[in-house]
């Protein structure tokens, strides 16, 4: 295997007008992840190369980067896979760029807390009456929606996203969905007003690409598909039983 | 304070990635069901007027340009149909104890309908 190049996306905002590329030649090695090689070009080529990085293992989803395109988390994402001479490394897209592949992320996280991510209950019991417990088959069903890292890779694959950063967006709306679905949780209606809002679970128009980049087979879009399908039938009850729906 | 840098997504974004295509074609040719529910408007207005203007409309269905029309629609329907039914176990999520029951089968039991709700049409229409 030849020595590879990784273009990497270089924004320096103090000293350059503009962005550019730069490209840095790093010697093959099979184990290693792009992330590894962009460690290698900050400590042997260029300091100067600015990214996010933590955990190394695919759990804290800090080193989410446009690879050749698609958005990867870089600490699983081995060059060996790329059979290309050149690597393109870019920063996430539709979020504004810091300086090199370093976003601004203050929009994922204002909307974060929006949906209430957390156990909504009518009524808190005695905590000496023991724990709220779950079935495993209460557990599988909103399982796969809590394995979410926030790593804003289905914001950068979402052109709805990109095309109105006002969309609530993947993982939010996702994360809503894994608390309305958790048996513990009484707060479905309490979301209502942000999930079904005009920027909320309406302005989906299904394209998948969230789902598709997900590293934790999350589903974003499917849990947006279902958050349309309870929201409406809660609506079509409150039409139908205007009494009944209200608490 | 730091000069950030947006960049704005391109006019030719659906061209970019095999799934934003797809999504381009998929609502692209629901305008094909919308204009066949056009057709089939002027023909409720055609079927209320006089014997004229219903033989006329009629005259239009047999010509080789309708049957034309009614091919690449009929292609283009089905397609936005398979759509929906692949999008079915997404919003469809059943389960049996603990297990989720597999997206196949709800997709497959969708299309299942869907083929039997034609045939029975069909047979109404036809028989």
């Amino acid at each position: 295997m030849p020595d590879q190049v990784l273009e990497v996306f270089r924004y320096l905002p103090d000293s350059e007008d503009e962005p550019r590329f730069e490209n840095y030649e790093i010697t093959y090695r099979d184990n290693w992840v792009v992330l590894d090689a962009l460690n290698h070009i900050k400590e042997e080529q260029d300091p100067t190369l600015s990214f996010r990085w933590s955990c190394r293992m695919g759990v804290c989803g800090s080193c989410g980067m446009m690879v050749n395109g698609e958005p990867k988390l870089t600490c699983e994402t081995f060059v060996r896979d790329y059979d290309t001479e050149t690597i393109k490394i870019e920063p996430l897209s539709h979020f504004p760029v810091v300086r090199d592949l370093v976003i601004n992320m203050d929009d994922f996280m204002e909307k974060l807390p929006t949906v209430s991510p957390w156990l909504i209950r009518d009524q808190h019991d005695d905590p000496d009456e023991g724990e709220y417990r779950q079935t495993p088959a209460q557990v599988a069903h909103y399982k796969r929606f809590s394995m979410c890292i926030n790593c804003m890779l289905c914001y950068s694959a979402c052109p709805v996203y990109g095309l109105d950063s006002t969309f609530t967006g993947p993982a939010v709306l996702a994360l809503a969905e894994r608390y309305n679905m958790d048996s513990r949780d009484q707060g479905q209606a309490d979301r209502a007003d942000v999930v079904t809002a005009h920027e909320g679970i309406w302005e989906c128009t299904y394209v998948g690409a969230c789902t598709e980049v997900c590293p934790k087979d999350v589903d974003p879009a499917g849990a947006i598909q279902m958050l349309k399908l309870s929201y409406a039938l809660d609506w079509a009850k409150g039409v139908v039983m205007p009494k009944g729906a209200k608490k | 304070m730091t000069r950030e840098l947006h960049r704005p997504l391109p006019r030719s974004w659906w061209l970019r990635k095999a799934t934003y295509f797809q999504f381009m074609v998929r609502e692209l040719t629901s305008l094909a069901v919308l204009a066949y529910t056009g057709l089939m408007i002027w023909a409720l207005f055609a079927s209320s007027g006089d014997a004229a203007g219903f033989s006329g409309f009629f005259d239009f269905l047999g010509s080789p340009l309708s049957v034309w029309i009614h091919m690449i629609v009929l292609v283009l329907a089905l397609f936005h149909t398979g759509t929906w039914i692949a999008l079915t176990p997404k919003v469809l999520v059943l389960w049996r104890d603990d297990e989720r029951v597999e997206p196949d089968v709800i997709a497959g039991v969708n299309a299942i309908l869907f083929l039997a709700i034609t045939g029975v049409v069909l047979w109404l229409v036809l028989g």
